[in-house]
């Protein structure tokens, strides 16, 4: 059921192609059913998941005997909750890029290329499926962010395919190496996810090839300092992508990290553990702080991210349950929430205004102009703070209750980024929308009234406010589909230690 | 169980629908704001009515003081279920009426004060909201609980402090709150991860097993930590930086007198009667906590490092926020200050003497306060919208009703002898602060404090009420409605202030009421309050009142002598004009310019942590344009230089090197088209050379 989600994604992209050039709204309206009969599946397939916690296997075929790669799709409670939040991204998405005018059949094929091959991604247990699902989301992102794009979009698309590849090499490296050692030590040869999870990897082996595969992860989950990638990435693509690219493709990265990397090599996560979470917290903290200078609304949230991915990456190097959990339900909340954030600077203010500039939005009052986008953005921000109340709260939560038990010190290092992620979204709350500012020139905006906010995008914010609320306020709803997988045996060799 | 434990909930969570529907409904309804607002308020407050009588009458009983618990599961953290739920104990109790009560009048009083603001709706359904979140702390039997609900009381608080935000002092008022209430929640935050990884529960109170039993105590008084401390130290201090944030203690007091700048009812409300004192609330919750592994003082009181540094937080705020009230002109500013003054006056009572020493001042506080909260509302609404002392003067004579409770709230503030409330809260933390066996300096400070507080607060209410009007002056400077945009229509034609309507006069009435008579159920003779939070027994003995009564002597010959300087200085000698020098200003303008400035600590702030914050996120910022991003174009140049090279190898060697190797081919081919010409001899000669050459290779080639 859920290897639906792939096929439905990529037959939209075909009937996509197939449509005349210059019919928009048949684009939007195919790109929409497509979205959202994904979503569904999504939904309908995760809820039909009767046992989260066991990997359960969805196809599974010959793909290339000689190397022993297969066709395995598969998934577990962690693909459950990342494949509902790409299902809830993807529809949202559309909704704020309702009007994408240039080239729109074009725009929504990439969009949904990207989309489906980052369900492929979630759904994979084949390493090589995986990776190519996983480079297949790069070409999509690219173009999406220079032919739509703004500011420095070609510079900001060069970057995050450069950083992107920089970061499957590194992945394809250490693949090919445990591909040679887990033949030598299977007997036969093997791809699977699951199988590899149980090989025992010399201890050397892990010391040098884990870092080269997480690494390889990480640069797309945002990893301080190999994170530029992204601020400048989420700038200058356009709104759905920003909202993707925050909202699921981050997600990709940090996914890759947990899935293939730690998964394989528990022995090496434990020797890099502190240093993992030492970058983590750098991420927190320095993402925090360069989020508080910026003059560019959407380079706030942009950083905002990367502080917020810093969690999900504490969590992960925490090594235990409590904090894989926060940072699994990290992963989706941040997705929800960056999502959010990102539609309201970049559809509701941008699109509008024609700046993202704090010096000419503090002069135009856009919280009275707009008083959906302002109320949304506060809701968005209290979310993006970690206010209890929202998911955020909750992933955050127990990330440091996990590291606490691990890195005492950093999790207070961590604590500065919390206290001034509060200073820069209040900043840019004012700044945004309620500012003190007087307006210079009062006729300007009576001369263009801002055209009001439209359903489509009523629709979405509503979609992503609910899902964060809904999930801060019952957090069992997710925590039922992650929490058993931390106790299977899958995870039991990285979560005990003592396997070697 | 009874069904009110089972059902406390319903407490907090009317305001919470209350606030909701105001919220969804997208026309103005005032009545139906203010109404649901009230009327879940009051439901409210008779629930709360009934938790309290459930809890009477439980005085020396065997199990001590009433306590029941209610949980239920919410999520499971890593294996293990987290548990929500709440407490009906009499501390809940007294902290659910008194919110209730008090936020009951100032929401009725707020009917008047913003009947004439255009967002009269979104400030009821704050305060709703607010109401809910301050009621969820009272109630939770869990600090994940209760740490939420202080969440949203901050929350609320940004906003209402906030609410006029396009004026620019406001908005940045409410940044500022929140911002370091949010570094005191920090701590808090710690305190519960550090709490949760030591004991593996979060609940308060559950038969046993919940993190303020002995069980719990005494495993985390077991081990230490950093400089010995023991843990259970060590996360109280933490939770207790969170108090200190949201009571505007040193040093993290610098939020609350400009949270000045929200509407006055909020101020009242939240910086006066509730919100503040969420802060000494939570440290009477957590006082076990903070008591264990106590070597039990002469007079009763634990002694331990915790609730040492609470004291002398407590102390010291007390003294410094006072002094600092002497030298302010802004009549909400003044009040402000002594709040954070009494605020600490209540941290010391917690430390020196206990829960019910605190808590006692605490809730005589939040009725007298809020009555001088709301009676400045009164006066700033009569004089329109005037702030500033200096330009009031004479008001007894146009608002007597407002003159008559303020003189009530400020002799209660004052500790004024027998009648009035303050005098016996604050007496009961003198008293203890002078048994305290660790140090006399507090006592003394809090001596010093008193006497602070009746000079500044007389020094106000003669500024404000006797005296001449002066505020004429100002119309004649700066044209008419200038500050009164929101009731020109009525003020336009009379410039004199005015009396409030009854809708305002009415809750200062009643409030006034109980600033009196509270007092007289915490007397030394008559502890009831004592004996009610702690489950024992009490009964009337005057002889008690002998043996303080040297105490409660030295106590009111310092408020008198505060009250009569302050008259002499202000009430006697009225200033003439507003632009006047102040007498202090006059007398000693060097530390007049430092308690007007605040000890600068704003300044302070400013040039330190501001700046460094600002430092640091800059060179963030510089380094990922010019680092990372540096990194990125330099692999991008190299990699364009080399694309360069390559096409210029490409080029110049490679193509050459073809065209060369084509031209070489061309000629060897011509060559060995000449050599291939069949005569076999020279293939043979070739042969026989090469069959030389390599025996000769490997004769000498391979010589080790």
């Amino acid at each position: 059921m859920l290897a639906w989600t792939i096929y439905i994604t990529f037959i939209g992209v075909l009937v996509l192609m197939l449509l005349p050039r210059d019919n928009a709204r048949a684009a939007r309206i195919v790109a929409l059913l497509t979205a959202v009969l994904g979503c569904a599946v999504a939904f309908v397939g995760a809820i039909q998941q009767t046992n989260p916690g066991e990997v359960t296997t969805i196809v599974k075929a010959d793909w290339i005997p000689a190397i022993g790669a297969k066709y395995f799709l598969a998934a577990d409670g962690i693909s459950l909750v990342l494949v509902v939040l790409t299902g809830l991204a993807a529809v949202t998405g559309i909704l704020f890029s309702w009007n994408i005018e240039k080239r729109t059949k074009e725009f929504f094929a990439f969009y949904l290329a990207l989309i489906g091959g980052v369900y492929g991604v979630f759904l994979s247990f084949d390493v090589l499926l995986l990776f190519v699902f996983y480079e297949l989301t790069i070409i999509p992102k690219y173009f999406l962010i220079a032919r739509w794009g703004s500011t420095r979009k070609e510079y900001g698309a060069m970057k995050l395919a450069l950083y992107s590849f920089v970061g499957s090499h590194l992945v394809l490296i250490g693949m090919i190496a445990a591909w040679v050692v887990a033949k030598g030590q299977l007997g036969h040869a093997s791809l699977n996810l699951v199988e590899l999870s149980q090989v025992a990897f010399p201890i050397a082996f892990q010391h040098w090839v884990f870092p080269l595969v997480f690494l390889g992860f990480a640069i797309l989950a945002g990893l301080w300092p190999f994170h530029t990638w992204a601020p400048t990435g989420h700038v200058a693509a356009p709104t759905a992508g920003s909202m993707l690219l925050a909202g699921v493709v981050m997600k990709l990265g940090a996914y890759g990290c947990l899935r293939v990397a730690m998964l394989m090599f528990p022995e090496g996560v434990r020797m890099w553990q502190g240093e993992i979470a030492c970058l983590a917290v750098g991420g927190i903290v320095y993402g925090a702080g360069v989020a508080l200078v910026q003059k560019d609304f959407k380079f706030v949230i942009g950083y905002s991210s990367v502080s917020h991915m810093g969690f999900v990456l504490l969590g992960l190097a925490t090594l235990n349950t409590i904090g894989l959990d926060g940072a699994v339900l990290q992963m989706f909340s941040h997705g929800i929430i960056a999502g959010l954030l990102f539609g309201v600077v970049g559809r509701m203010v941008y699109d509008r205004t024609h700046t993202r500039d704090f010096n000419d939005l503090e002069k135009m009052n856009v919280g009275k102009l707009l008083p959906f986008a302002g109320i949304t953005f506060v809701i968005a921000g209290i979310a993006s703070m970690g206010l209890p109340g929202f998911s955020g709260f909750v992933a955050e939560l127990q990330v440091l209750m996990g590291a606490w038990a691990v890195f005492p010190k950093l999790t207070i290092l961590s604590g500065i980024g919390i206290v001034v992620g509060v200073a820069y979204t209040l900043r840019a709350v004012q700044k945004g929308f309620y500012s003190d500012v007087p307006a210079e020139a009062p006729h300007h905006h009576h001369e263009h009234p801002l055209e009001p906010i439209s359903l489509p995008e009523k629709v979405g914010a509503v979609m992503l406010i609910g899902a964060s609320l809904v999930v801060g306020l019952f957090p069992g709803l997710l925590m039922n589909w992650i929490e058993p997988c931390f106790k299977s045996s899958l995870f039991k060799r990285l979560l005990e230690g003592g396997s070697l | 169980m009874i069904w009110i434990v089972k059902n406390l909930w319903l407490i907090p969570a009317l305001p919470l629908v209350a606030s909701g529907i105001i919220a969804v409904n997208k026309q103005p309804k005032r009545k139906l704001a203010a109404g649901l607002a009230i009327g879940s308020m009051v439901a409210a407050f008779l629930l709360s009515l009934c938790a309290f009588a459930a809890t009477l009458g439980h005085h020396g009983g065997e199990h001590g003081a009433f306590r029941e618990v209610f949980g239920f599961n919410w999520i499971q953290f890593g294996g293990q279920w987290m548990d929500l739920g709440w407490v009906l104990d009499p501390l809940t109790a007294i902290m659910l009426v008194m919110v209730t009560f008090v936020g009951t009048l100032i929401f009725i009083f707020s009917i008047g004060y913003m009947a004439h603001d255009q967002n009269f709706m979104r400030f009821f359904c704050f305060l709703a909201l607010f109401a809910s979140g301050m009621l969820g702390v009272v109630i939770a039997n869990n600090l994940l609980l209760l740490f939420i609900s202080w969440e949203i009381v901050g929350l609320t608080s940004y906003l209402l402090i906030g609410f006029w935000y396009h004026k620019p002092s406001a908005a940045a008022a409410a940044k500022k709150a929140f911002i370091t209430t949010r570094i005191g929640d920090l701590g808090l935050l710690l305190g519960m991860v550090w709490l949760y990884a030591e004991t593996g529960t979060l609940n308060f109170y559950d038969h046993g097993k919940g993190c303020l039993e002995a069980s719990a105590l005494s495993q985390m008084l077991a081990h230490a930590t950093i400089g010995g401390l023991a843990v259970s130290t060590a996360i109280g201090l933490l939770i207790f930086l969170g108090a200190v944030g949201k009571s505007g203690q040193l040093p993290l007091h610098v939020w609350l007198p400009d949270a000045m700048e929200g509407p006055t009812p909020v101020s009242a409300l939240i910086h006066a009667a509730t919100m503040v004192a969420a802060g000494v609330f939570l440290v009477a919750r957590v006082y076990p906590l903070m008591a264990a592994g106590a070597l039990v003082g002469e007079h009763g009181a634990p002694v331990t490092t915790a609730l040492t540094v609470v004291t002398w937080v407590g102390a010291l705020t007390a003294i410094f926020a006072a002094s600092i009230a002497v030298a302010q002109n802004d009549i909400k500013r003044i009040l402000a200050y002594s709040t954070v003054s009494q605020l600490g006056y209540m941290m010391m009572g917690l430390g020196v003497g206990g829960v019910a020493v605190g808590m006692f001042h605490l809730i005589t506080h939040a009725f007298f306060k809020a009555l001088l909260f709301l009676g400045s509302a009164s006066v700033i609404h009569g004089c329109h919208e005037e702030q500033d002392i200096r330009k009031m003067g004479g008001l007894k004579k146009y608002m007597p009703i407002t003159f008559a409770v303020y003189a009530v709230g400020m002799l209660a503030l004052s500790g004024f002898p027998l009648f009035f409330s303050g005098f016996w809260s604050k007496d009961e933390i003198l008293h203890a602060a002078h048994g305290w066996s660790v140090s006399q300096i507090p006592f003394y400070l809090g001596c010093t404090g008193a006497l602070l507080t009746a000079f500044y607060m007389t020094r106000q209410v003669a500024l404000v009420f006797f005296g001449a009007y002066r505020g004429h002056e100002k119309e004649s400077s700066h044209g008419h409605s200038a500050h009164s945009h929101s009731h020109s229509s009525e003020s336009s034609h009379n410039h004199d202030p005015h009396e409030s309507p009854a809708v305002m006069t009415v809750p200062l009435v009643i409030l006034a009421g109980f600033a009196i008579v509270l007092g007289f159920v915490g007397t030394p003779a008559w502890p009831w309050f004592d004996g009610y939070l702690t489950g024992e027994a009490i009964k009337l003995d005057f002889s008690k009142l002998a043996e303080t009564a040297g105490l409660m002597g030295i106590s009111a010959l310092i408020v008198i002598s505060g009250l009569t300087l302050g008259w002499i200085l202000y009430g006697n000698r009225q200033r003439k004009t507003a632009g006047e020098k102040d007498v202090i200003e006059a007398a000693v303008p060097a530390i007049f310019k430092v308690l007007q400035n605040k000890y600068y600590v704003d300044e302070f702030y400013d040039a330190t942590v501001i700046r460094f914050n600002a430092f640091a996120a800059w060179f963030c910022d510089f380094a990922d344009q010019w680092i990372f991003g540096g990194l990125v174009l330099i692999v991008k140049y190299i990699t364009i230089g080399l694309a360069w090279l390559y096409k210029f190898t490409d080029e110049y060697f490679v193509n050459l090197g073809f065209d060369v190797g084509c031209d070489s081919l061309r000629q060897s081919g011509k060559g060995l088209s000449h050599l291939h010409a069949g005569r076999v001899q020279t293939y043979l000669r070739i042969i026989g050379v090469a069959l030389v050459a390599l025996i000769l290779f490997l004769i000498w080639g391979h010589k080790p």
